[in-house]
């Protein structure tokens, strides 16, 4: 492959963050799962959907009321997003970030691939028997369109910086830090909110099921009996800013991000991984960092016969067989758009407390694959980590994560 | 931040190519509606090309134009893709069929579903490894594209393809988000002067409500209201006059960003 020119990214502090998904509504909730080689997947219980596959569910979104507010924007994704941005006092670090900066150099670059299109499903149950018109109380621009997320995060936030929904598949919301920080480095703004939300819905489970890219099982990434993957619904949010504050021993940071297209296929990923393996060569580039300088490698690992492949061969190739990584989607699920900031996050949350999380489900590794892939949750000493996120329309990104700047 | 037009590209009713639109851009000549010929992506694979919708196909015929006019190599460049509401046929399908009895949907209608489709067939078409941003911003997925392309292009230093576009959807949805016209445009936008450069752009985020830059002609100024990607149109104007101008571009309710354009030599002599 081509050396090419990939501009530095400044290190940027990730002050606080929200994490939301079926381990738990907390990172003190979400980490002690993930340590414990605990799963948050059960049988598919979600709406009336009859079909032979597990599920990662947030219980209790049914009864999420929005705020008075902003009450047009009641969808599921929207409620999931009040949800994550109420834990973990997120929303008050965000406010205070605005009284420090202004409200109008705060961005909001958010990511789904979904958003609240559960909303339009249930509306067509509704169509008018004469006329097929949607029920009066549909609002689409507030709860189904894509942009609907962004526009409700930043009314909920109270920003007035430049705001955006990426809608890139299952990369939407690793793309979304790459984004900000060349925001941010534009001078376009001096803090950003990123992150973003999926939820379940009938389009994914029916979609990734005609497919044939559910599992019966739990998935179980790189394991040789792996078919499939695990939807889930999850949200993540992460507060990005120039410099840290002083005494926030959580604040982590992103070193570098490297995005990358797959020029082959709308969803079957590259076969020897060139997209995978150009987005993580671009994102040790942008972090001026080697190889041997990565802890631990998050994995897509969605459990597919061909992402695992694919992406085993780019990671052996780039960093050969010894970096640990290994997949946390056993434990979640898929959180399709929101899998990118969620398992930023889990890179974070392995960082702060040197330990890898564990691969629930995956029992016997593939002998065909040859990354060093942790069955287990482990003591680990790590100062510096990768995530990747591939996605639909061969869209690829990986961002590199440090317990410091440098 | 300032960068550099090489290259344009649009497609809608009335408007079939950059230079076949540019007198009607300008008000020289009168606008008149008509069909469009979205001309069909001959880089694609036959397999690929049989299964896009009218939206894929626009993006594809709006950004190749573009990359044609700026004669710049589409597999070595970065793309934005802004839509309001990506592909409407689609998701109107996918919804009928999940609210019946059976729910079997087609398997190529859902990778198609996702909005960074014209995204994945273009990379497909182009050969590009590139990275690629596919965003939406409802009524201000111009404003929003055009500032994430333009930031690409300053903090990377290289060029990137923003392109532009909306297909109106069928009903019922249609009812709940009217849009009037297919619409497609695209930019090739460069970090510094080239020799096939057509203008120079200052762009600027500007916190408060602006006031808008609109449409002279009364038929354009229903097009750009009527279409998200239309709202382009006012920039499209001032380049096809090749004249200095500022104009105001609507991001949101409560912010705007700021656009001057100027000529290709002011920009050059600028560069240096």
């Amino acid at each position: 492959m081509q050396p090419e020119y990939v501009p530095r990214v400044q290190p940027l502090s990730i002050s606080h963050t929200s994490i939301v998904n079926c381990l738990g509504e907390t990172s003190r909730a979400v980490w002690p799962a993930l340590a414990g080689n605990q799963s948050g997947l059960r049988r598919c219980d979600f709406d009336d959907i009859a079909l032979d596959t597990f599920i990662g569910r947030v219980p209790g979104l049914e009864r999420v009321r929005l705020r008075d507010d902003l009450a047009a924007y009641d969808c599921r994704n929207n409620r999931l997003a009040q949800h994550a941005l109420e834990q973990d006092q997120f929303a008050t670090h965000v406010a205070a970030a605005c009284d420090r900066y202004g409200a109008g150099r705060v961005g909001v670059f958010v990511g789904t691939s979904t958003s609240g299109i559960y909303e339009t499903e249930l509306a067509y149950r509704r169509r008018d028997g004469t006329t097929g018109a949607l029920p009066p109380d549909f609002h689409y621009a507030k709860a189904h369109a894509t942009y609907s997320l962004a526009d409700f995060v930043r009314r909920y936030l109270g920003l007035r910086g430049p705001s955006m929904a990426v809608s890139a598949a299952c990369s939407s919301t690793a793309k979304v830090f790459g984004g900000a920080a060349r925001m941010m480095a534009a001078g376009v703004c001096d803090a950003a909110v990123v992150g973003g939300v999926d939820t379940l819905c009938l389009t994914t489970l029916y979609g990734f099921h005609s497919l044939q890219l559910t599992s019966a099982a739990p998935c179980r990434p790189y394991d040789e009996a792996r078919d499939g993957i695990s939807i889930g619904e999850g949200a993540g949010f992460a507060l990005l800013e120039r410099g840290g504050e002083s005494g926030n021993e959580n604040a982590c940071w992103l070193l570098g991000a490297g995005e990358s297209s797959d020029a082959h296929h709308m969803s079957t990923p590259h076969p020897q991984g060139l997209g995978a393996r150009l987005a993580m060569a671009r994102a040790l580039a942008s972090a001026a960092l080697k190889p041997r300088d990565i802890d631990y490698i998050n994995l897509h690992g969605t459990g597919t016969r061909t992402n695992d492949a694919g992406e085993d061969t780019a990671v052996v190739e780039l960093f050969g067989c010894d970096t640990p990584c290994n997949s946390t989607k056993g434990a979640t699920g898929h959180l399709l758009g929101a899998a990118g900031v969620t398992e930023a996050i889990i890179a974070m949350l392995a960082l702060r407390h040197g330990r890898l999380p564990g691969s629930p489900h995956t029992r016997t590794l593939d002998p065909e694959l040859k990354c060093n892939y942790q069955l287990h949750s482990a003591p680990s000493h790590m100062r510096r980590v990768m995530t990747n996120s591939f996605g639909f329309g061969g869209s690829n990104c990986s961002l590199v994560l440090g317990s410091a700047p440098a | 931040m300032r960068v550099f037009v090489e290259g344009i590209g649009i497609l809608g009713p009335g408007l079939a190519g950059w230079e076949a639109s540019r007198a009607v851009l300008t008000g020289n000549e009168p606008f008149r509606s008509a069909p469009i010929m979205i001309p069909s992506c001959d880089r694609l694979p036959a397999t690929e090309r049989r299964r896009v919708g009218v939206p894929v196909k626009l993006a594809l015929a709006a950004g190749s134009a573009a990359f044609a006019h700026a004669a710049r190599d589409a597999a070595v460049t970065a793309t934005v893709f802004a839509s309001s509401g990506g592909d409407g046929d689609n998701v109107h399908h996918l919804c009928e069929t999940l609210a019946s009895a059976w729910r079997e949907v087609s398997p190529t209608r859902f990778h198609n579903s996702v909005h960074n489709a014209a995204a994945g067939y273009w990379s497909i078409a182009a050969a590009s490894r590139e990275p690629s941003t596919s965003l939406s911003c409802h009524d201000s997925s111009v404003a929003a594209g055009l500032l994430e392309a333009v930031v690409q292009v300053c903090a990377n230093g290289s060029a990137a393809g923003l392109i532009v576009y909306d297909h109106p959807y069928p009903d019922p949805l249609h009812a709940t988000r009217p849009m009037t016209a297919d619409f497609a445009a695209a930019l090739v936008l460069t970090a510094a002067p080239t020799a096939r450069t057509l203008a120079g752009l200052d762009v600027r985020y500007i916190a408060q409500t602006g006031n808008l830059s609109r449409m002279q002609d009364s038929g354009l100024e229903a097009l750009r209201a009527g279409v998200p990607a239309a709202r382009c149109l006012p920039l499209l104007g001032v380049l096809a006059g090749a004249r200095d101008a500022t104009l105001t571009l609507d991001y949101g309710e409560d912010a705007h960003l700021m656009i001057t354009v100027f000529p290709a030599a002011a920009g050059a002599s600028a560069g240096e």
